[in-house]
């Protein structure tokens, strides 16, 4: 048992990054191509502006994504959405002054249809004035005979570039992503998803302009330059029928449990309800609990210096309630349209922080807040 | 207990229910209605899953891959 336990930690995040991919690519050679299972995703646009106002902090934007099949078996995408930031959160005004930014990300994506496989490859970019950002990732998904299962394999990995405004001060971060998930249908109404990620980081992790605090006084803050965390999701959705409709509502629910080599572990809980009223509208409902405990090197106020010091709100312990809905409005009739059908959707979270090792310094008491995720889009499908 | 053994456990148990699953191909017309999808509105959830990660010390697993970001 010792000997794989050494096994396992000799597999670190470079030998991932050679092997990960060659897995994903034997994973697609192997897996049997007995008919046409797998379906390519719709052909859709969704054109979204996005709203979060909360702890001082306001980001807002526009997203959009279009995906389009050339051809039988192929289907391309793209991506782009930006973040427009006005913070004033808690970190900026008790250590810096107030700022504004902006984040625009690009992405670009083709899916091949082999059979009852697909196979995923995806480019993206994001550039702000302070942090650039690149990551490749690859993916397939198989049907296995009968139709009931899906295996999915992803890979990705990432480069990114930390810099600083007011200094010279330049660092990377390389990371790497793996992902392994089933969705078996269980009955004709009950679908049940298990997925597992893991992901390896190294470089600098931290925030090159956030603080730690030592007996009061402010420090620069220093992580480790490794990271390596585990998440592994359960969720079903489940179906209920009525005389006029075979699925006129669904009840999804979601667990996952994370946990990191920085001390961190966590559960999220979500409850999702779906219900059409009529032919035109879809209403959901949605609940979702996150509880974190706090990283090994966190502390809001350090007793003595340490190697790794860390005053993110982000590692500390805490937990969070969000309550949302959404509401979609189909209205297009597509005799009269190019599209064969279009929906406007509006959603709105409401989130709930509280948190129990962190405090605001101008008060002394911990800190909460409250943040409002508001978003408005068009999907069209064609 | 590590995600990754509680991982290989599921899966274990997932495909132990595989075998004994039988609904027909005309038996799936619930399984195709978008409110069984786990992802019904992909770049909504890709913007719903952002706010969280950057918010939160945990990261992946869901429905959504993410892009990169200036998240820290």
């Amino acid at each position: 048992m010792k000997d794989f336990k050494q096994l396992v930690n000799r597999y670190r995040a470079r030998d991932r990054e050679r092997i990960a991919p060659l897995l994903l690519l034997a994973g697609f050679l192997i897996f049997p191509c007995t008919g046409p299972a797998a379906v390519l995703p719709d052909d859709r646009a969704d054109t979204l502006y996005h709203y979060y106002d909360g702890g001082g902090v306001s980001v807002r934007g526009p997203a959009l994504l279009v995906r389009k099949s050339v051809m039988d078996n192929v289907s391309l995408s793209g991506r782009y959405y930006v973040d427009t930031i006005s913070s004033a959160s808690i970190d900026v005004v008790t250590t810096a002054s107030p700022y504004k930014d902006k984040r625009e990300e690009y992405g670009v994506g083709i899916d091949y249809l082999h059979g009852n496989s697909l196979l995923g490859v995806n480019l993206s970019s994001s550039k702000e004035n302070d942090y650039l950002a690149n990551s490749f990732g690859m993916n397939v998904s198989h049907d296995l005979p009968g139709g009931l299962t899906t295996i999915h394999l992803g890979y990705s990995q990432g480069h990114d570039i930390v810099q600083r405004v007011d200094t010279s001060f330049e660092d990377e971060i390389n990371r790497y992503n793996f992902r392994l998930g089933v969705t078996q249908v269980l009955t004709r109404s009950l679908l049940l998803g298990v997925d597992f990620e893991d992901i390896a980081e190294e470089g600098y992790l931290s925030n090159p302009y956030r603080s730690a605090r030592v007996l009061g006084a402010s420090l620069p803050e220093r992580y480790p330059r490794t990271r390596d965390s585990q998440a592994i999701a359960v969720r079903a959705v489940q179906a209920f029928s009525s005389e006029s409709r075979p699925a006129i509502s669904s009840l999804r629910a979601e667990y996952r449990y994370f946990q990191d080599n920085w001390g961190i572990s966590s559960n999220t809980l979500t409850f999702t309800l779906q219900r059409y009223f009529g032919d035109r509208v879809l209403g959901e409902a949605r609940y979702r609990y996150y509880q974190q405990s706090a990283a090994s090197f966190y502390s809001d106020n350090f007793t003595t210096e340490m190697v790794y010091m860390a005053r993110d709100k982000e590692l500390s312990t805490f937990s969070s309630h969000s309550l949302g809905y959404k509401v979609s409005w189909k209205f297009l009739n597509r005799k009269y349209s190019v599209f064969d059908r279009m929906s406007l959707n509006f959603s709105h979270d409401y989130i709930n922080f509280d948190y129990k090792d962190f405090t605001d310094i101008r008060t002394g008491e911990t800190y909460s807040f409250g943040a409002n995720v508001l978003q408005l889009y068009i999907s069209a499908w064609y | 207990m590590k995600p990754s053994l509680i991982s290989t456990i599921l899966l274990c148990m997932l495909w132990w229910l595989a075998g004994c699953a039988q609904v027909r191909p005309y038996e799936r017309e619930m399984l195709a209605d978008p409110i069984m999808s786990f992802s019904r509105d992909p770049l909504s959830d890709q913007y719903l899953n952002h706010v969280y990660d950057v918010r939160e010390g945990a990261r992946g697993a869901t429905t959504t891959q993410g892009g990169g970001c200036g998240c820290n």
